[in-house]
């Protein structure tokens, strides 16, 4: 029997007392890059944190491979913003690369030879390696985003969750962040990414996820990704330039 | 010279310098993490927030032991962390403002409370003021094996722990997501923060014991981009700052021990500051200058070196 890799039932979560996610439910197909599409404050960050056990739910349940996440921690990697972390910390690239192992070291365990090596493969797949010694302030943007990728390609995970890894991007990396997301996809693995920008969203996924505290719609992104669609997703804000080719774009969103 | 080498001959002498040596090291190595954590005013206001613990301790008992009143500082520490941690999470009041609250109330009590017993005449009450800026001087063989016990404690938890700490101190959402209790190692970190703020308060006081914490820690930072080296120096310069500190204070001239440690850990930190390689103030300079010196050469001769090479052909 196929299990999918990410089922969500009835998932409400609420910040104080607003709602920001009502009752969203979907089951993700297994190696595709999924995008999620919606408005600032939709609740797609939300979504992937409270996922992972990040932030606490209302209601609703979660299963990895049809388990509860706790159960399934190293089926699944995670790239959070770049913003949540102080990059100022005493670290360097490769350091913060190994910390991806961590999980499957276990207690007390410090990382060796072996950790180092997959970290140096991780680093070299995002195009890194020479920068590993590196001390991760001294990075750009671009390149502290892809130490991120590099840290959840160490955790060797089946299902990977993203949150906006092409915020601030420089032109190379999101090149580098394309690349990765194709071969993940190769590898059979499903990656499910937080995106705002609508005009790449075709070109990136496979399938959709159109969120706005509910879900909107969800499939693949032919039938789903529409301006119609995405006119109810964002509230009728959008102004849609380039209809007939497809590629939306906000020219005033708010 | 030898009134210097005199003083490791002094048997209790040489017990203080040991001990300060020790809460140097420990402070140091715990500090690290409290200061990337951004929590550095956190040892302020637990120092603070001993003192109301000190004096309810003495009162409640009526004796003057030593544990009794570290056990009553370390409890009234860990109700102030709490009480910062509960003010934080329900109400929209931000980490800075709940510690000054707390830092402020607690000490604010714990000095009523001080001149409530002073006034009280219970003719024991002496030496309890002492907690206010400390008494090295007053330690003894017993206090510096207890400081010893505590110090190894600090440092072989981290060091145990250094993978985990690390990680939550960098990055607490991903160590969650990848299973690690991070609440748990949270509040334990947090622990071993009350525990060295406790002993220390005895030889550097409530008011300057934030200063041993997070001092040597910073002046770590400065010449180092790596975090287990970076412990480990903050270790050495708290040790270093407790070792100085005694020492000038145990050469004679009668000043109190646990200020004195507090200057020289602020004096590795001017040092750090100024002549850090990397990060320090004079090695910035320099390099500015050698940088626009080599850019003002390059744009002065480009032409020159061709001119000159047919000259001498």
């Amino acid at each position: 029997m196929q299990t999918s890799p990410l089922v969500v039932r009835g998932l409400s979560v609420a910040y104080q007392k607003k709602p920001v996610l009502q009752q969203v439910s979907f089951e993700a197909p297994e190696g595709k890059l999924i995008g999620i599409v919606g408005p600032n404050g939709a609740g797609k960050s939300t979504l992937i944190k409270a996922a992972l056990g990040l932030i606490p739910r209302l209601s609703g349940e979660v299963l990895i491979y049809g388990r509860p996440y706790a159960e399934q921690r190293k089926l699944v990697g995670y790239v959070p913003q770049r913003e949540s972390v102080d990059w100022d910390f005493p670290t360097s690239a490769l350091d913060v690369v190994t910390m991806g192992r961590y999980g499957r070291l276990g207690w007390f365990r410090r990382p060796g030879a072996a950790e180092r090596e997959i970290a140096l493969a991780c680093l070299a797949k995002v195009g890194m390696r020479e920068l590993a010694g590196r001390q991760i302030s001294q990075l750009s943007g671009g390149q502290q985003q892809r130490v991120f990728l590099a840290r959840a390609l160490a955790q060797d995970a089946k299902l990977y969750f993203m949150d906006e890894p092409f915020v601030g991007v420089d032109a190379a990396t999101e090149k580098a962040i394309v690349a990765l997301l194709s071969e993940l996809k190769e590898q059979g693995k499903t990656v499910i990414v937080v995106h705002h920008d609508l005009s790449t969203v075709r070109e990136y996924f496979d399938w959709v996820l159109l969120l706005n505290e509910r879900v909107v719609d969800f499939g693949p992104a032919e039938t789903t990704f529409t301006a119609d669609k995405l006119q109810t997703t964002y509230g009728g804000r959008l102004t849609m330039l380039d209809r007939e080719l497809g590629s939306p774009v906000i020219a005033n969103g708010r | 010279m030898s009134g210097w080498l005199g003083l490791f001959g002094d048997p209790n002498v040489r017990w203080i310098l040991f001990g300060c040596m020790l809460l140097g090291l420990g402070s140091g190595v715990v500090g690290s993490f409290a200061y990337l954590r951004k929590q550095s005013l956190m040892g302020d206001a637990l120092s603070h927030a001993a003192l109301p613990g000190v004096c309810i301790a003495f009162m409640l008992t009526g004796v003057k032991s030593l544990f009794v009143l570290l056990a009553g500082a370390a409890a009234a520490g860990l109700v102030a962390t709490f009480g910062i941690g509960y003010i934080t999470r329900h109400s929209r009041i931000k980490q800075d403002a709940a510690l000054a609250i707390v830092l402020t109330v607690f000490f604010g009590v714990g000095i009523v409370l001080l001149t409530q017993i002073q006034h009280s005449g219970s003719g024991n009450q002496s030496g309890l003021d002492k907690f206010l800026f400390g008494q090295a001087a007053s330690m003894v063989g017993t206090d510096v094996a207890v400081l010893a016990v505590i110090s190894c404690v600090l440092v072989a938890a981290c060091a145990l722990l250094f993978k985990e700490f690390k990680l939550i101190s960098f990055d607490p959402g991903f160590a969650r997501g990848m299973g690690f209790p991070v609440a748990v190692l949270d509040h334990l970190l947090m622990l071993l923060f009350v525990i060295a703020v406790v002993v220390g308060i005895q030889a550097v006081g409530v008011v300057l014991m934030a200063a041993l914490l997070i001092t040597p820690a910073v002046s770590a930072r400065y010449w180092t981009e790596r975090l287990g080296v970076m412990v480990a120096l903050a270790g050495t310069f708290g040790a270093l700052s407790g070792l100085v500190g005694t020492a000038i204070s145990a050469s004679g001239n009668n000043l109190p021990t646990g200020p004195l440690c507090v200057l020289t850990a602020t004096a590795v930190f001017a040092a750090s500051v100024l002549f850090a390689p990397g990060r320090g103030v004079l090695p910035k300079a320099l390099r500015r200058f050698s940088a626009r010196r080599r850019l003002a050469r390059s744009l002065a001769e480009p032409a020159e070196p061709a001119l000159r090479k047919e000259h001498v052909q």
